[in-house]
């Protein structure tokens, strides 16, 4: 196996009394897309930042392409490409001068710049937008200028924060299209999220993360078969009722979970475990079968849905 | 004593902190800034103005009021002992204007330097490239009171060619010093207080009468860095240059120094936490 891009050793970040980071693990190989699911809290971006180098590790060791961020930081900036949680786009300039400007930032010649600023706006689908003010641009439109930008400088890792956190569906599967593009090229992504389709979506791998710690590690397909059923039921029995059958589904089910508006029946055979209840007069107001998700891994991790 | 190699390094390190030597591109600061002016560059140009309408105000009323003043053993029309003082208060009006308020914009709303940190610039990088945008904003209107002197046939000296670098000189230690300030800044209310130092300084800093008139207190002068850029604009013109002004430019390069260091630091502990 190759040398990993990121290799992190009890990694800990901490804000004076606060622990952020407790103590992680992660090796990130190139060419992988590599995923920290969890929800707001986690630790997710304080993750991000230490290996974005803009934020010194507590304790542990981290390593980036080898290089220490302590003492190599701006070498190792000079390598990556950063899309923030929030978009930190330059409103003072226009969609084509954030890209140029940023390319300067880089010591990127001015037609080189030029050059890669029109190539990306094109990956991107925004170059009829290069003249706007990028105020004058919607939340998705933004977003694909940031990673138009993060791209300018060609690096070798690629780190997204909560890549489409505030983003219509729409916009949400246009930039999930463009960063399946840039994994088909061999670009590393390290990406969080909170969104387990996205995660399953675009990680070839994932940390599960919760309170500073990872919980789980796998691909989104292990992870189901490794923590949950191949299939989920979810019952309504209306307000306050959910819990009135819980003797009744247990004995029927792998495992349930009682949810403060539904309960979710873990099996094999959603179907069959539907029918089998029914026979036994347990009708529940409504009820639906889907296939296992992330979100019933971190449930099933932390007893916790990911939207809490 | 003598220092070896080593101890004079970790001195050097403890006077001049360590993110002063981790300047490689702050020019690419500058360059961001006229790219923002280049297409707005009335917001720079009326700052011209000013001078010329103070200068005219000058040459037109006070100076038929009051006479000629001595300076340095030389009698000079007030308007002529003024001017001097009103461009060194340009570079550093323009100089404060630039650090702060629009620092600050940058700093909190923009968060301009949240993403900067994000590329291979450092935190002094940051710091020298947008005080130096703002040293170059000053000295462009100190060059605009130059031209309305030369106009006005009030300079002096050839030598007055020099005040630009003095002037620059002045830029640097408001623009640090007013950077530096900026990132204690919580609010926009702040800034309330910046005039209430920099009125003072442009009104007693020997701008307008010579340091005989302050008497006793002449000493509090001392005090203010825009009087050391005054006294050597002032000399520039007349093209007297006496040993003080080794003193004048020793107080402005080490409060420039200061400032800068303490605005990267603020950098490093707010921005990269």
């Amino acid at each position: 196996m190759a040398e990993p891009l990121i290799e992190a050793r009890s990694l800990v970040k901490r804000f004076d009394s606060f622990v952020a980071v407790d103590g992680i693990d992660i090796d990130v190989q190139p060419g992988e897309a590599f995923g920290f699911l969890g929800p707001n809290g986690a630790g997710k971006t304080s993750t991000m930042r230490m290996i974005g180098c803009v934020s010194p590790v507590s304790a542990g060791s981290l390593t980036i392409f080898g290089l220490d961020p302590r003492l190599d930081g701006r070498d190792i900036r000079s390598r990556i490409g950063v899309v923030p949680q929030m978009d930190q786009l330059d409103a003072e300039l226009t969609v084509e001068e954030n890209l140029i400007i940023y390319a300067r930032y880089f010591d990127i010649k001015k037609g080189e710049a030029r050059r890669r600023t029109s190539d990306l706006l094109d990956f991107v689908q925004l170059t009829e937008k290069a003249g706007d003010k990028v105020d004058h641009l919607s939340g998705g439109q933004k977003r694909r200028v940031s990673i138009a930008r993060s791209l300018i400088s060609e690096p070798e890792l690629l780190l997204l924060d909560e890549p489409t956190t505030g983003l219509d569906p729409q916009a949400r599967h246009v930039l999930w299209d463009r960063l399946y593009r840039l994994k088909e090229r061999g670009a590393t992504l390290v990406l969080t999220t909170h969104f387990m389709d996205e995660a399953e979506q675009l990680c070839d791998r994932l940390v599960v993360m919760d309170r500073g710690k990872i919980v789980a590690e796998g691909s989104p397909r292990s992870l189901i078969s490794q923590y949950s059923t191949r299939e989920v039921l979810e019952m309504r029995f209306g307000r306050d009722r959910n819990k009135e059958h819980l003797d009744e589904v247990e004995a029927v089910g792998e495992r349930v979970e009682v949810l403060p508006d539904r309960l979710l029946v873990y099996a094999a055979d959603g179907e069959g475990v539907l029918a089998t209840l029914r026979e036994r007069n347990v009708v529940p107001d409504s009820a639906l079968v889907r296939r296992s998700s992330l979100e019933d891994v971190f449930l099933r991790l932390t007893g916790r849905s990911l939207a809490d | 004593m003598t220092l070896t190699a080593t101890t004079r390094s970790s001195m050097v390190t403890r006077i001049i902190p360590d993110v002063l030597f981790d300047v490689r591109r702050p020019q690419r600061l500058i360059e961001r800034s006229v790219m923002v002016y280049r297409r707005s560059p009335m917001v720079i140009f009326s700052g011209f103005f000013e001078p010329l309408f103070y200068l005219l105000s000058m040459r037109v009323g006070l100076s038929s009021l009051i006479g000629d003043v001595e300076v340095g053993g030389r009698l000079v029309p007030y308007a002529e002992f003024v001017a001097p003082g009103l461009m060194a208060s340009a570079a550093m009006n323009g100089a404060v204007f630039d650090s702060t308020m629009n620092v600050f914009h940058k700093w909190k709303h923009a968060r301009l330097y949240d993403s900067l940190l994000a590329t291979p610039l450092s935190a002094g990088d940051v710091a020298v490239g947008e005080i130096g945008f703002a040293v170059l904003r000053g000295v462009l209107y100190s060059g605009a009171f130059l031209v309305t002197m030369l106009a006005l046939a009030m300079v002096q000296s050839p030598w007055m060619i020099l005040s630009l670098p003095a002037c620059a000189l002045i830029g640097s230690a408001f623009a640090a010093m007013g950077m530096a300030c900026t990132t204690f800044m919580r609010s926009w209310a702040d800034f309330e207080y910046v005039p209430a130092v920099t009125l003072p300084l442009f009104l007693f800093s020997a701008t307008f009468y010579p340091v005989s008139s302050y008497g006793d207190w002449s000493w509090v002068l001392q005090l203010s860095p825009l009087y050391h850029g005054v006294a050597l604009v002032r000399a520039a013109n007349l093209g007297e240059f006496s040993i003080g002004v080794l003193g004048h430019l020793a107080v402005l390069v080490s409060v420039t120094v200061i400032g800068v260091a303490v605005t990267a630091r603020r950098i490093e502990t707010l921005l990269l936490k």
